[in-house]
Parts: structure tokens; sequence; C-alpha cells
């Protein structure tokens, strides 16, 4: 048996305890970047994703070969064989969207909450747990990504996912904008913003836990 | 011996991914390469009025590849070409319809651009079509009020480096395909 968390509480802790984007403070390169639009994050949320449910698979399946003093070679090896497959898939079946995204998708080999979690859970628990894992931090990426988004793109255009907001007349983009939250002094805002909210309810729900425990 | 020892698993790691990518690559190579042809091809009725995208050929004019674009009656409406350059964040690059002899743009496209969204990047929306029936002589300039001549685009408030990026580019295009064609068929 391997020792460390077990496989569900990889995932549970991935969506919501250990949010990469919240708690751990990860891949803060697309959470900045790519959140103008729902679209964007959610793409650049499901190609992170892909690349690191499968760099998890493969780290796990060959972390008993695994040298010390190589490993973050070969994560890196890894994670950039999924990164170019991604980019192609979408440069071939999402050809717009992966226009829009550009750099932003070969950037996700330098995103530190893959390498993270290859370094933390696959190199040293089975191949079901660093999927467990992967999944769960997926998730909670998505999650965050999403969070920003939604303030970002209704704040800048007055839609959500391209759907207009109907209690903001006029069409998207003309009569309701606030462009600065499109732009990238927006995405540092909304990230102090929701990193404070987020520290703020995680504080109260401790102080919570320790009141009832007094 | 003692190398092999350490690394075969990066070795072995990176043969393996390299072949799987060489197959990824076959795989989705045509489909890329084809979107990105169909993008410029289904630019081109919007580029040179009357052109039919089924009857245009692609065609080399000074060792630079062009598009030599037909009418659907088969006469010679106009050519599409590539332009690019740098712009204020990154290279833009874009169509330019021309009519037959070169001496007209007829239509403009953004193909790739990642200028400021919501300022530079307004480059892509009808601001462009300011460029359109514009002659390629004399060179077009940027201003920052109304247009008074005939060469003259207003600048996008906000984003004059965006706007005189892409003029400089336009004109540059334009005058070298002008003179290579002109070169080509005397």
């Amino acid at each position: 048996m391997s020792d460390g968390p077990a496989p569900l509480e990889r995932f549970w802790n991935g969506i919501l305890p250990e949010n990469p984007v919240y708690r751990q403070i990860l891949g803060m390169c697309p959470t900045l970047a790519v959140t103008a639009t729902m679209k964007s994050a959610m793409t650049m949320a499901a190609a992170t994703g892909f690349v690191l449910i499968c760099a998890n698979i493969i780290t796990a399946m060959i972390r008993n070969q695994l040298k010390a003093h190589l490993r973050i070679l070969v994560f890196v090896l890894t994670i950039a064989t999924f990164v170019t497959i991604a980019d192609r898939v979408l440069a071939a079946y999402m050809y717009d969207m992966s226009k829009q995204l550009g750099p932003y998708i070969p950037l996700i080999i330098v995103n530190c909450l893959i390498i993270c979690r290859c370094e933390v859970c696959a190199s040293k628990q089975g191949v079901w747990t660093a999927i467990c894992d992967a999944v769960g931090n997926s998730l909670g990426f998505a999650l965050g990504l999403a969070s920003m988004a939604t303030v970002r793109e209704i704040l800048a255009t007055g839609s959500w996912f391209d759907i207009h907001m109907f209690w903001l007349a006029g069409t998207p983009g003309e009569k309701f904008r606030w462009a600065l939250m499109a732009l990238p002094p927006g995405a540092f805002l909304t990230l102090g913003f929701l990193l404070g909210a987020g520290n703020w309810i995680g504080d109260a729900m401790a102080g919570k836990k320790k009141a009832q425990a007094a | 011996m003692k190398f092999l020892k350490q690394g075969w698993l990066v070795l072995v790691l990176a043969t393996v991914f390299g072949v799987g990518l060489a197959a990824v690559d076959r795989a989705l190579g045509p489909k890329i390469a084809e979107n990105q042809k169909n993008e410029t091809f289904g630019q081109i009725a919007n580029l040179v009025p009357g052109g039919s995208a089924a009857d245009t050929k692609e065609e080399i004019v000074a060792g630079q590849t062009v598009l030599k674009v037909y009418d659907a009656r088969n006469r010679h409406v106009g050519w599409v070409i590539t332009a690019s350059g740098m712009g204020y964040a990154d290279a833009i690059k874009a169509l330019l319809g021309l009519n037959a002899d070169a001496t007209k743009i007829t239509g403009i496209y953004i193909l790739d651009q990642k200028e400021t969204p919501n300022l530079g990047s307004k480059i892509t929306t009808d601001w462009n079509k300011q460029y359109v029936g514009k002659n390629v002589l004399p060179p077009l300039t940027v201003v920052k009020t109304q247009p008074t001549k005939e060469n003259e685009i207003e600048a996008i408030s906000g984003a004059t480096i965006s706007s005189t990026s892409l003029t400089d580019i336009v004109n540059k295009a334009a005058e070298t395909f002008a003179k290579n064609l002109a070169a080509e068929t005397k």
C-alpha cells in the first residue's frame, strides 16, 4: 500500500480545500490571461485538465523507475507531449478558439499546477489515486477559472458564455461595458477580490468549526 | 553504461512520445492546413467584389504566393495577398484584396493579431472598412481627426500605434506587390 491521502480525499481536496487557484495559488498565468470570457476560460480548463490527467497517469505508471535527479526532466517531457497533442487537436477541431487562445495553449507546459500534482501525488502514489487527484484538481482549476471569467465577462460585456444578460439592455459590448475588466488590470483586480473573499470565507468556516469544538 | 543505467527511462519516453507526436501530426496536420486555407478562401468574396473562391488560383508573383481571383465568368477581377508585420503587441497578419491591376484596395481581413483587447483589437472590426476603396498610391497616412484627404485613415482612439502599424503593413504589402506585378507583366 502506498502512503499518503486516499483517492477520494485527493479528489475532494483538489476541488475545494486545496483549490489550485484559491488555495495553492498555482497556474496564475492562465487564471489572469484567458479569463476575459467564459468560452476561452472553459477551453483552457478542459485543455489543462486533459494534460493534467494524462501526465498524472503516465507519471504514476513509471513512478518506480524514476531517478530522483531526472524526475523533473521526465515530468516536463511528459507534459510537453500532451500539451502539443492538445494544441494540435484544438487547431484542427476548434480553429477559432485556438486562434483566440494563441500562445496560452503551448504555455500550459509551464503551468506549475501540473508539475506540482506530478511531484506531490503521481510520483508517490498509484495510478487510481493519481487519476482521482488529477480529476479533482482539474475540476478545482475549472471552478477557479469559471469564477474569474464569470465576474469579468459580465462586467466587461454584459454577457455570460456569450449569452446576453437580459437585465442589461442593448447589444453586448455596446450599452453596458466596463472595458477595464477585459484588460489585464481587470484580471488582477478580480483575482484580488476573489482571493480575499475566498480567504475570508475559509477563515469564517474555520472559526465556526473551532467554536463548535470548544 | 552508467549513463544508460541512469537515463534509459528518459530515452525510452522521448522515443515513445516522439513517435506518438509524429502520428498525431500526421493525422491532424492536413486538417489544420485545410482550416487555414479555408479561412483564406472563405474571405475571397469579401476581399474582392465578385470574386469566386472556386475559380481562384494560387500564383507566384516575384517569389510571393498570392491568389489570383476570378469571378464566376472567369474574368480576372483581382488579387488576394498576405500582408504581415509588427503591431503594438505582436505580429499582425492580414489578407489584402486588390483590384486586377493592383491600384486599389478592395478589401481587408485580419488573419492574426494579438493587440490589446478592446483597444488595438478593434482593427478586426468594421473600423478596417476605411481601407476599402483606397488607392494604393499615394501611401495611406493615419490622422487623429476626421479624415479630409482621400489617403487618410482615422486612428482608433487609444490605439494609435496599432492603427499606424496596420496602415504601414498595408502600404508596404500593397506597394511591393503592385511594383512586382508591374515588373512581371512588362
